[in-house]
């Protein structure tokens, strides 16, 4: 089988790239990437107008599976990743049970075999039952293939405990992810403290509750020596300090989503559940700051932290309403629109953020049009405009922020390992 | 006679004030002492929604806004049907959207709502097509409440432009005070809160208001002050000082009245606490108007359902046309 | 569209002279009298009517206002939004001749409303009506004690009067309108 895409704008940060080449692909790998290939394949894309990038790499993705298969499954959202140009996603272990140990990796290891339509790689919990008392057995677990560890969804409060995971970490090479939240603070906010958590009489979620957090971890990483890579930041003064660590030459990654940089707590007036999310939409000073992070390079890197929920746990009073969005099938199209076009990022910048550096900072072997690498690869109509619609999301949950929304940018092309998994 | 311009009533929901122009408020206001005069009559009643069915969704125990609510609707003779939480299917877990949907069913034409959760009203809306009208949802707002305290304040001293007004208490839990502060603003009355420090929501200077905690300083301008009931039971209290000594640094009693214009109003939305945000001398003294609020109150809760329903109307028969 | 006036001032002038007589004289005098006017225009002709008598009596007598917006049967029908006017009747109605008054009396609906209100204010001894002018074409079982003129129209004419204390001119005058959409989208009095 060999499948050639003809004509496209090529753009593969690894290999500083930038043009427009052919490539064509045999055995699910990458076999030549150049002027005019010419070659026989049984099928051949013409790209010309399309922008060609590597398979998105989204390290921040609820799957829900085992435990909450009404959310999601391995099957939806990886559906829902193909629909999106995502082709490796990272899950998270805020499942039922927590991904703590040997067997529940085992079993998830043989959903994802029987029903993945993409890569799925595992996120083990920090702690058994993410509960912050207790670490799990790492070197147990990464023997069966977690690649980085996170109580996602809770911050480890211990800082003995954190300290020792982040040195345990290091010597097992894999990364610690840091759900950078102190509850003690967070109390029983539900949206950004401030004039809109005022008007709209809510309780209100001070920053301090995650910049204070990080600071923390930083530290942690620091002593430690491992690398602390930061979730989904969402404020000024997160980017502040983790830029300042990275001045220092800490080692620290640093991830945002999003609906950081595009919408805010105003957004919230008319108590749109599913703009409820953690950490919650802030000013639009936050957004300026964070695209400011994305581009002198203090964030990394962008991920969905694709959080699926039912209508029963969304469609319902906005207290009582669960956080997160879902984002695995517009985090592309709302970064092409945010980023590109008010030219925060240059088009290499935006695709090294999405694919390269997420698979550098998780160690694996993805995020590039190298020769011999995996065929993943997504095709973009980057001025094709398109609108959100409920009953177009193919996640298993719609709780999307950005129904309703018009995009800019399209895939048009999903490819894994070198089968076309989405076409538009 | 005068001529004014009234504004073209599109609403068919009361959600808060903060989505109201003022000529919406001064529609309101000015149908309401149209009804205000009907109260006074031999025979209280009009016939304006004869076959309309209103119903009060109470999640909260409010005895007081359910039935000036129940007045008012009984006054422009709808029928009107109570639930209150403990009596109805809530309590088996139907979500709140459902119970919106059933009343609809049930072919009511207006729900009014009553709920703990900031938001509810605004959701309700969204999902039903009947007339919903806020009856108080968590700290958000309480419309009728605030419409009903600018009517008041109208009948007393003529106009709203330019008063000054303090509202004291528990500015952080309160949706009357909200209510208040984007009503009051949109005719230019200057609004100032005054609460302890805890009890101020951040950034709400924003709202185009002054914040003291001082409360000789919130009394000294005043042309009317609005005191908020304190409720002490709430779990956020419990970081608070005594209701002891709350009364004596906030609490509005005749020596500090003293200090302050002589003919100041002084409301509250009850029901009070004696001895704790206000004294007995003061709450049934020359200057308090706490009971003409509560009649004033079936007066503008009557406009609002009339408008709602003349929306409704009229969203109906375009549905019909089309 | 041609505007044919029917009443000029003066001659509105006699007619309220005319109907103040008749009042008087049905009701043998001005004792337990009231008038009330419909708002607006009503009002506007009960003050004027009540004047003339009160010169010919040199007593005062009790005018009232009535709005009957809430009173209305086709509130959900009409295209405009109502103007709702204030009603004050600051004197008790029971046992008394009650005049009541508007400006034009047409399909009758108006005048239903009307009687339904001032009901709620109490039981007269009796309610009389006196118009400007009678158009025709009722709905209802509904006929005026006292009428300045008798107008024949077409439903698709609008009579319109005009007072000096709202209009700046005395007049009454018809106006083709081409069809008879008057009449649905407003009571017509």
């Amino acid at each position: 089988m060999k499948l050639l895409i003809k004509n496209g704008r090529v753009i593969d940060p690894a290999n500083k790239i930038d043009d427009s080449l052919d490539i064509l692909i045999e055995g699910g790998k990458i076999s030549k990437v150049g002027k005019s290939v010419d070659a026989r394949a049984e099928t051949v894309i013409d790209a010309a107008g399309k922008i060609v990038m590597p398979g998105i790499v989204d390290m921040h993705v609820h799957l829900r599976e085992p435990g909450r298969e009404d959310k999601e499954t391995v099957f939806s959202g990886t559906m829902a990743a193909a629909k999106g140009g995502v082709t490796s996603v990272l899950c998270m272990p805020n499942t039922l049970p927590s991904l703590d140990s040997i067997n529940i990796i085992k079993t998830l290891n043989d959903i994802i075999k029987k029903t993945a339509n993409v890569d799925v790689f595992i996120c083990g919990a920090i702690t058994v039952g993410r509960a912050g008392k207790e670490l799990i057995n790492i070197s147990g677990l990464k023997k069966e293939g977690i690649i980085a560890i996170s109580d996602d969804g809770a911050s480890v409060d211990s800082d003995e405990l954190m300290l020792k995971a982040l040195k345990e970490a290091k010597k097992e090479k894999i990364l610690v992810i840091c759900h950078s939240e102190d509850k003690a603070l967070f109390g029983k906010g539900l949206v950004n403290r401030g004039f809109t958590s005022t008007r709209l009489g809510l309780r209100g979620i001070p920053k301090e509750s995650e910049y204070k957090r990080i600071g923390r971890d930083i530290k942690l990483a620091e002593e430690s020596g491992a690398t602390a890579h930061i979730a989904h930041v969402s404020c000024a003064e997160s980017v502040e300090i983790i830029r300042k660590a990275k001045k220092k030459l800490i080692r620290v990654t640093a991830e945002t989503a999003p609906h950081y940089f595009s919408l805010s707590e105003e957004d919230l007036l008319d108590y749109n559940t599913n703009m409820k999310i953690n950490p919650p939409l802030r000013t639009k000073d936050d957004i300026l700051a964070i695209k400011q992070g994305l581009k002198d390079g203090t964030i990394d890197i962008i991920a969905s932290d694709h959080a699926p929920h039912t209508e029963n746990e969304k469609e319902i009073e906005f207290e009582y309403a669960e956080f997160g969005n879902i984002g695995l099938e517009t985090e592309l199209a709302v970064s092409i629109t945010e980023l590109i076009g008010p030219g925060v990022l240059t088009w290499p910048e935006l695709i090294r953020k999405m694919s390269l550096d997420s698979a550098m900072a998780l160690g694996i072997d993805k995020g590039t049009l190298g020769v011999n690498k995996d065929a993943d690869i997504t095709i973009v109509s980057p001025d094709k405009e398109w609108i959100v619609r409920k009953e177009n999301l193919v996640s298993k949950s719609k709780n999307s922020a950005f129904i309703g929304r018009k995009l800019k940018g399209a895939v048009e092309y999903t490819i894994y390992k070198g089968k076309v998994i989405y076409k538009a | 006679m005068t001529k004014k311009k009234t504004a073209k009533w599109v609403h068919k929901d009361l959600l808060g004030l903060e989505y109201l122009s003022k000529e919406d408020i001064e529609l309101l206001l000015d149908t309401a002492e149209s009804f205000r005069e009907i109260l006074d009559r031999k025979i209280k009643k009009v016939p304006a929604l004869r076959g309309k069915t209103v119903v009060n969704l109470f999640y909260e125990p409010s005895t007081r806004t359910r039935v000036s609510f129940e007045v008012a609707a009984k006054r422009l003779s709808a029928d009107v049907i109570n639930i209150a939480v403990e009596s109805s299917s809530v309590k088996k877990g139907e979500t709140l959207n459902d119970t919106g949907r059933n009343i609809e069913a049930l072919k009511a034409d207006i729900l009014v709502v009553r709920h703990n959760c900031s938001g509810a009203a605004t959701m309700l809306a969204r999902n039903v097509n009947i007339s919903v009208i806020n009856a108080g949802d968590g700290w958000h707002e309480h419309p009728t409440q605030a419409l009903l305290d600018m009517f008041t304040l109208r009948k007393k001293l003529g106009k709203l432009e330019g008063l000054n007004v303090s509202i004291v208490g528990d500015i952080a839990h309160s949706r009357v005070a909200r209510s208040n502060i984007w009503g009051l603003t949109k005719f230019g009355a200057k609004v100032t809160v005054c609460a302890p420090k805890i009890l101020i929501p951040p950034e709400i200077e924003k709202m185009g208001i002054k914040v003291t905690d001082n409360i000789d300083e919130a009394l000294s301008e005043a042309d009317a002050i609005n005191v908020l009931r304190m409720q002490f039971e709430r779990d956020d209290m419990k970081a608070f000082p005594t209701q002891l000594e709350y009364f004596k640094n906030f609490g509005i009693t005749e020596d500090r009245l003293k200090k302050a214009k002589k003919n100041i109003i002084v409301m509250h939305p009850g029901p009070i606490n004696r001895g704790v945000e206000i004294s007995s001398q003061v709450a049934d003294g020359a200057n308090s108007v706490i009971l003409e609020q509560v009649t004033n109150g079936i007066a503008v809760r009557m406009a609002v359902l009339f408008w709602v329903s003349q929306a409704r109307d009229k969203d109906m028969k375009n549905e019909i046309t089309h | 569209m041609p505007l044919k006036q029917v009443f000029t001032k003066e001659e509105i002038e006699r007619a309220i002279t005319r109907i103040s007589h008749e009042i008087i004289e049905n009701n043998k005098g001005v004792k337990g009298l009231a008038i009330v006017g419909i708002r607006t225009r009503g009002y506007v002709l009960a003050e004027r009517i009540a004047k003339v008598i009160s010169n010919l009596y040199g007593t005062k007598l009790d005018v009232g206002a009535l709005d009957i917006t809430f009173y209305r049967d086709d509130l959900s029908l009409v295209a405009e939004q109502p103007v709702i006017h204030n009603t004050e009747i600051d004197f008790d109605i029971e046992n008394k001749n009650i005049v009541l008054v508007d400006d034009v009396l047409y399909t009758g609906r108006t005048i239903r409303c009307a009687l339904d209100a001032l009901i709620d204010f109490g039981r007269p001894r009796t309610i009389q009506l006196a118009v400007l002018v009678d158009r025709g074409h009722r709905e209802l079982p509904i006929r005026a004690d006292y009428v300045g003129k008798n107008l024949p129209t077409s439903q698709k004419e609008l009579v319109q009067v005009k007072f000096q204390e709202i209009d700046n001119e005395d007049s009454v005058t018809i106006e083709e309108t081409g069809d008879d959409k008057e009449k649905d989208s407003k009571m017509g009095s």
